[in-house]
């Protein structure tokens, strides 16, 4: 998957999951502050990426996915594209 | 194998995404007969917990804190318009601040405990008693609890004495309630992948170990612990009262 496919997809499921505005979604917006998230959200976004991916997340990599783009980077790394 | 909630109306809170225990709990009523309404915790779940009722057709949807006692009250009184009489109601819900769920029991917060407690056990008790109120030909109350309410599990910590209290709870219900002809029950799942649950530390590792400890060497899934949730409601446990059910694959035996 290519970094670009792999934005779409985390998008997707902060929009259909999440109910994130769509337009809020880059890769710098903040899941906090910028996107209102709050951290049970996180915690289903974390679920919802393992599940799409087929990768696992533990509890301290979770907590250092703090933007959008982290969360990219993390799954490029993770299914070692 | 439907019928056996035919033409019970039943109240299942709890249901925040399709992970819930609770909406797995409102398909198996739903496909046993029965009619469900779903309650959720506040606005910002509301459109999400909309698209599950959507899926189960002509499900009354009602906001409930349960933090609130008149806000408990108002959902029951609005659930009345939908549903004059009920027959069950499952209370599916726990919080507990998530630095509360890790590390020493010891350093338990002031604050953690008490918000532990009102939510996840007090809130059956506000529920059963607004819920009461339309119960009036008897019918059946089950909520969702967890070993770690007797047994040490680690990071669990501040929602072991939470569902102790709940499960004393149950009892002193079932006694309360039992001459109106309604049954107080809870069942002890096993771990689930829910978010409520993955807010625990180190929660993917327990799953691990678990499925080659149980008896079943396997873990549960939400749709066994509804059934079980299926068979307390229904008039098949009509002399089954404040019971903690444990559905686990056997891991209170071994464990
Ligand atoms: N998943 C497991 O491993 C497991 C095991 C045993 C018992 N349980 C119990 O099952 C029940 C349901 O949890 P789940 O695992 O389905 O997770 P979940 O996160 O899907 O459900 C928890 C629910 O509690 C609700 N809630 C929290 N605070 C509330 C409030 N103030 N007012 C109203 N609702 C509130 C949430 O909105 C959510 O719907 C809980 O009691 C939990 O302790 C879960």
């Amino acid at each position: 998957m290519t970094r670009e496919e792999v934005f779409e997809h985390v998008k997707g499921i902060l929009v259909e999951t999440l109910s994130v505005d769509e337009d809020k979604v880059t890769l710098e917006a903040r899941f906090q502050e910028d996107l209102e998230t709050d951290s049970l959200d996180l915690v289903e976004l974390v679920m919802t990426m393992e599940e799409t991916f087929g990768i696992k997340i533990s509890d301290e990599e979770a907590a250092g996915i703090k933007t959008v783009g982290d969360a990219v980077d993390f799954v490029m790394k993770a299914a070692g594209a | 194998m439907t019928g056996l909630l035919e033409g019970k109306n039943v109240l299942v809170t709890g249901a925040a995404n399709s992970r819930s225990i609770a909406w797995s709990v409102a398909l198996a009523i739903k496909q046993h007969g029965g009619s469900v309404a779903l309650t959720y915790q506040a606005e910002r779940l509301r459109r999400r917990v909309q698209t599950l009722a959507d899926e189960l057709g002509e499900t009354p949807l009602i906001e409930c804190d349960v933090s609130s006692d008149a806000a408990v009250r108002r959902a029951i009184d609005e659930l009345a318009g939908f549903m004059p009489v009920l027959d069950g109601m499952v209370h599916s819900i726990a919080w507990a601040p998530a630095e509360d769920l890790q590390g020493s029991f010891v350093h338990t917060s002031r604050a953690g405990f008490a918000q532990a407690n009102d939510i996840s056990s007090y809130s059956l008790i506000a529920t059963a008693r607004e819920a009461r109120r339309l119960m009036t030909r008897g019918g059946g109350i089950v909520t969702m609890t967890y070993a770690g309410s007797w047994r040490v599990v680690p990071n669990y910590n501040v929602m072991g004495p939470a569902k102790a209290s709940l499960e004393s709870a149950v009892r002193y219900l079932a006694a309360d309630l039992g001459p109106d002809g309604i049954r107080v029950n809870a069942v002890s799942a096993g771990p689930i992948a829910t978010v409520a649950a993955r807010t625990i530390k180190d929660f993917s590792g327990m799953l691990e170990l678990l499925e080659s400890h149980t008896p079943l060497r396997r873990n549960v899934t939400a749709e066994e612990v509804a059934d079980a949730t299926v068979f307390l409601l229904s008039d098949l446990s009509r002399a089954i009262t404040g019971e903690v059910v444990h559905v686990d694959a056997g891991a209170h035996a071994t464990i």
